[in-house]
């Protein structure tokens, strides 16, 4: 079930970016655990392309945070090869468009040696990666290709949507003995948000209420939650009071918080930055109205970005991913408003 | 902790060679008798080079292998009845019935599976290696793979970072002449895989893979500049694999000729080595028939094993996807 407030456990919250929650969070988990290491491309003197490693190889040494060759296959076996042996690695997979270089090690080792093995190995290993559009950075650095990932038993899947998730869901990925993927956004870097001192968790597989509501419910994780929030506000417009969750796990999926949420509100869309066709959002779709069928007024809406790569251009990239506004357009088709 | 060739370590060889070939010989039969349920690569023809290279080797040390993996997991010390019963899918199997003959592993012994992908064990040795020389062990992990492998870019990557980062790995090509039913010739255009070492900073030694004692030599020397904080070897072990890519008759394709065949079988690892023993007077042909039928019967008991086991259970199904 949902948790409607977030309940820090650390100590006295204070703002930081989501970057530096991120850093904050990977500290931590080197501090914790003696046997993890951070490998990736240019994690190790650079920090990071995007700065959220900064600091820690100074502060850890060079056996425990290092650079890598460009080998995304490399990288990832790494992380198979490591955990499966008695290591907690903690692997950076600078942009989650470069599955597609290792997606091998991903799909077939990662997701499957421990079921393979007849649940003889351990995998302890967390993979941070970095999705989003927005930033011009065009078709292979802008994907969120989460539903790739949804597809593989075997691999946990969180999607951090502010720096205090985004700390917590990487601190409980890398306590999970289990490959957990914790996809990043490029476009949330420079947001602030409350962020506790210390450790603490964001469970894996608990969805969290962002905005209660009474009679609709969204669906949305990672950036596009922020969008939903906005879409909300709009919304009340129409006489829609909008409870946006967000699961913040797609694996483990918190689906009875959504059936709880639909079997109140009636009415439920699923937004999403990734391409709306094939995308997750058709599963939580599928889930809801075999689970909560005689409790729909209307077909389940999905929003999510167009069936075409990610355009270059912002004039085009703009009306490419959702936003507030076309989230709101979409229940109005929904409901006929 | 390098290892002297004894006699007992002669023995100890020939041992592990002839399980190997009993074993496949045997699995090759369940196989068309229908008693074992999808792929078999079998490893018969190879012997010398699991044997050679994991009499050096501890449990502690790892091992990933190929699709063809029975031979390393004997080898590497793994029970004749828990792999039987893994290949007829059994719940008492390695593997709970999980993984089959692609997946077969044995983490105990250090045997990080077979793979049912080309090229898939590469990564995970060089990551195997890191982790003993990040905990500060001394231990090893050794890589098998074929000639077919080679040409993956998983094996490019991770012997490139084994060799920036000197790890301690050795990657054993078992060069059987064919990636799957492609000779050599036809998918690269070197005859040597371990002329590649150059290229990531290692030593590459070419040894024939049908001698056993060769194979030992070569992979001794290899495992010590390891265990030394040296780095990678890339040892290649020319060799051939008797019965077909998959299976024992295989698929009937036309792609090597018999007297190709008859010709490698001249230089049998098994014979070859046996033939030594008697020379040097190590062991006598009673001696080395007791080792075959001490095997056989080993091999008995464990079919038997395999056959009483029960099946797993449809609820298993769930099971094991995470911890």
């Amino acid at each position: 079930m949902a948790e409607a407030v977030a309940t820090p456990v650390a100590n006295k919250a204070r703002t930081l970016t989501y970057v530096a929650a991120i850093n904050e969070a990977v500290r931590i988990v080197l501090q914790e655990q003696p046997n993890s290491f951070v490998a990736g491309e240019d994690v190790g003197g650079a920090g990071g392309v995007y700065g959220y490693y900064h600091g820690l190889q100074k502060e850890f040494g060079a056996d425990r945070v290092f650079d890598t060759p460009i080998s995304e296959e490399g990288i990832i076996g790494l992380g198979v090869g490591a955990g499966a042996t008695g290591c907690r690695p903690v692997i950076d997979l600078m942009f989650m468009d470069f599955m597609g270089e290792c997606m091998d090690e991903i799909a077939n080792q990662l997701a499957k040696m421990r079921y393979m093995f007849g649940g003889r190995a351990t995998l302890p290993v967390t993979v941070l990666t970095m999705a989003g559009a927005g930033a011009s950075l065009a078709a292979q650095h802008s994907q969120s290709l989460e539903a790739w990932l949804c597809h593989l038993p075997g691999v946990k899947i969180a999607m951090a949507c502010d720096p205090y998730d985004a700390k917590g869901l990487i601190i409980s990925a890398a306590r999970d003995d289990n490959p957990v993927f914790v996809v990043l956004n490029k476009m949330s870097l420079a947001m602030k948000g409350e962020v506790p001192e210390g450790a603490y968790t964001v469970p894996l597989g608990k969805a969290k209420i962002v905005r209660p509501g009474t009679n609709y419910t969204i669906v949305s994780w990672g950036r596009m939650v922020h969008e939903c929030k906005a879409a909300a506000e709009k919304l009340k417009a129409f006489g829609i009071d909008a409870e946006v969750i967000d699961p913040r796990t797609l694996q483990p999926l918190d689906l009875p918080a959504v059936i709880q949420s639909v079997k109140k509100t009636h009415r439920c869309m699923i937004v999403h930055e990734a391409v709306r066709f094939g995308g997750f959002g058709g599963e939580i779709a599928s889930q809801i109205q075999e689970l909560a069928f005689d409790y729909l007024d209307a077909p389940v809406a999905r929003v999510g970005a167009p069936f075409s790569p990610v355009p270059f251009s912002p004039a085009l990239e703009k009306h490419y991913v959702p936003n507030a506004d076309s989230i709101v357009a979409g229940v109005k088709a929904q409901l006929g408003l | 902790m390098a290892v002297t060739l004894t006699d007992s370590v002669l023995k100890d060889i020939h041992r592990r060679m002839v399980r190997i070939r009993r074993f496949e010989e045997t699995a090759g039969k369940m196989m068309e008798n229908g008693k074992i349920p999808g792929a078999l690569h079998l490893y018969v023809g190879e012997e010398a080079v699991a044997s050679g290279v994991m009499v050096h080797l501890s449990n502690q040390d790892q091992i990933t292998s190929t699709h063809r993996g029975h031979g390393h997991l004997i080898a590497k010390g793994g029970a004749f009845d828990r792999m039987f019963a893994e290949l007829y899918g059994k719940a008492t199997g390695y593997c709970k019935g999980k993984g089959g003959s692609m997946h077969i592993s044995n983490l105990e012994v250090g045997m990080l599976g077979a793979n049912g992908i080309v090229g898939g064990g590469p990564p995970i040795a060089m990551g195997a290696g890191f982790s003993n020389k990040f905990r500060k062990t001394k231990n090893v992990a050794c890589c098998f793979f074929g000639d077919g492998a080679s040409n993956e870019g998983s094996f490019h990557e991770a012997a490139n970072m084994a060799g920036l980062y000197k790890l301690p790995v050795i990657f054993v090509c078992e060069n059987n002449g064919y990636g799957e039913y492609t000779p050599q010739r036809n998918h690269q255009a070197i005859v040597d895989v371990a002329d590649r070492a150059a290229g990531y900073g290692m030593p590459g030694v070419v040894v024939d893979g049908m001698d056993a004692v060769a194979v030992y030599e070569a992979a001794g020397e290899a495992i010590a500049r390891a265990r030394a904080g040296e780095g990678p070897t890339l040892l290649e072990c020319k060799t051939y694999r008797y019965y077909d890519h998959v299976g024992v008759r295989g698929m009937g394709l036309t792609y090597r000729t018999d007297d190709e065949l008859a010709e490698w079988k001249k230089r049998d690892p098994i014979e070859l080595f046996e033939s030594r023993l008697q020379e040097q007077k190590i062991m006598s042909a009673a001696e080395i028939k007791a080792v075959h039928d001490e095997t056989l019967a080993e091999i008995d008991a464990a079919i038997q094993f395999a056959e009483s086991s029960p099946f797993p259970d449809a609820s298993a199904i769930l099971e094991d996807v995470y911890a």
